[in-house]
Parts: structure tokens; sequence; C-alpha cells
């Protein structure tokens, strides 16, 4: 199992070369890709900022759940932050499975919980100058338990 | 004869606090540290932020927070030392 939060560019090769096993006959790759529209405007590219001692954890609980889901622990995750421009990569989710069912399920799980509760912010950089934070989602408290040391 | 004692001080909690990308910008810091009363829950410093003023109040009456990076409900009670970050709604990915 492998989580990392970078600021240099990601190789979606190197994160896939991450997983695979002999009794694995499936591997899949998903890579998250700035692009160069948002709700009808120009995007020229993104900053993503981030919480990142958290950022990390958060990142590494996700990939535990898809682990328990995909029946192995081979998975790699790697989100990037700071300044990207259109076509670079924000995040790459590799895992690999005996069959392709659960590779696909676990590969899913990770993306929708980043989506969710991964703490990193997207600033949008439009074309023409204008810039603003994406409207993201509200994380939820999972209990009132607090680690302290 | 009464012995003199120092008067009682209330005590306190010092609370590092943390702000991110749009919660940042606004307030035009990323950390702040407070001296809270003990007692003080999660909700209690939100409304200690937002009565400060001027920027603070256009933070959200219970916005997502988390202590110890971990995602906290606004009625946890707060611990000296505590690492608070106040959470806008999250767009990785």
């Amino acid at each position: 199992m492998f989580a990392a939060i970078v600021r240099d560019r990601i190789e979606p090769a190197e994160v896939l070369a991450r997983v695979g096993a002999d009794e694995d006959g499936a591997g899949l790759l998903f890579v998250g890709v700035v692009r160069d529209h948002n709700e009808g405007r120009s995007v020229g590219g993104v900053q993503y900022d981030a919480y990142e001692e958290m950022a990390l954890e958060v990142l590494q609980e996700i990939a535990d759940e898809a682990a328990r889901v995909l029946g192995t622990d081979r998975i790699a995750v790697v989100h990037r932050i700071g300044d990207l421009p259109v076509g670079d990569v924000s995040v790459a989710i590799a895992v690999s499975s005996p069959h392709r069912a659960e590779a696909y399920e676990a590969s899913r799980h990770v993306i929708e919980e980043i989506k969710k509760r991964l703490p990193i912010w997207k600033k949008e950089r439009y074309i023409g100058g204008a810039e603003e934070w994406v409207a993201g989602t509200t994380p939820t408290a999972r209990s009132q338990e607090v680690d302290r040391p | 004869m009464r012995p003199i004692l120092p008067p009682e001080s209330p005590r306190s909690v010092e609370i590092r606090t943390l702000f991110f990308a749009s919660y940042r910008e606004l307030l035009g810091t990323r950390e702040l540290s407070l001296d809270l009363p003990e007692g003080t829950t999660v909700s209690d410093l939100v409304s200690t932020l937002r009565a400060r003023g001027g920027a603070f109040t256009v933070l959200p009456t219970d916005p997502a927070v988390a202590v110890n990076r971990s995602y906290a409900d606004a009625a946890v009670l707060l611990r000296d030392g505590d690492e608070v970050a106040l959470i806008p709604p999250v767009a990785g990915g």
C-alpha cells in the first residue's frame, strides 16, 4: 500500500508499477487530469492548497478502506498539490487484484472518498485573469472521538 | 489570621487554529494562537473567532472542523495544545 501527497509531476506509469503480483489478473490505473474548462468557463490552470499532514493521514485511511474492498494491499494513490497547468495529472490511483470487479470497485472508492473528505482545495485560474475556489463538498464529522497524545 | 493567597486565575487552554484556502485568503492568515477558557468547545471557538469582527464574521457559524487532524463534531471539548483546523468545502481529485 502506498499513499503520498507530492508537489512534483506525477508519472502514472510509476504509480502503476507499485502494484501487481503474479496472482493478479487485473491491474487498473485511474488518472485525474486538469481540464481546460469548467461550467462554461475556460480554465488555464489550477492551484491546489492542502492541510498536508491531515491530507496524508486521510489518504492512507481511504487506501486502507479500499484495500478491504480489493482484498489485497496492492493499491497506490498519489495526489499532487501546488500549481498545475491544463493537461497535468492531479491524482493517480493504481490497484491490482486477481479479478477485475474488486479492482474497479476499490479504485472508484478512492476517488469518490477523496472528493468527499480529503482536505485539499482547488482554485481555478480562468483565461482572462479571474480566479475562484471551486465550490466543494463539506466533510462530516464521523464521531466525537478526537486523537490526543 | 487568614493566609494571603494569590487571586485565583481562571484556567485557560491554548489552541492553535489553522485556516486554509478561501478561509486563509479571507482572514489574511494561515494560523492563529488563541487562549480560551477551559471548557471551550469547537462551537465556542468558532463563535469567539466570529466575534473578532471584520472578515471573521464571514466565517460560517458551523464550519467543518478538524481537531488534531480528525474531523470533529461542534460539541467536542478542546484541551490545551489542540490543533483546530477550519475546513472549507473540500475539492480534491
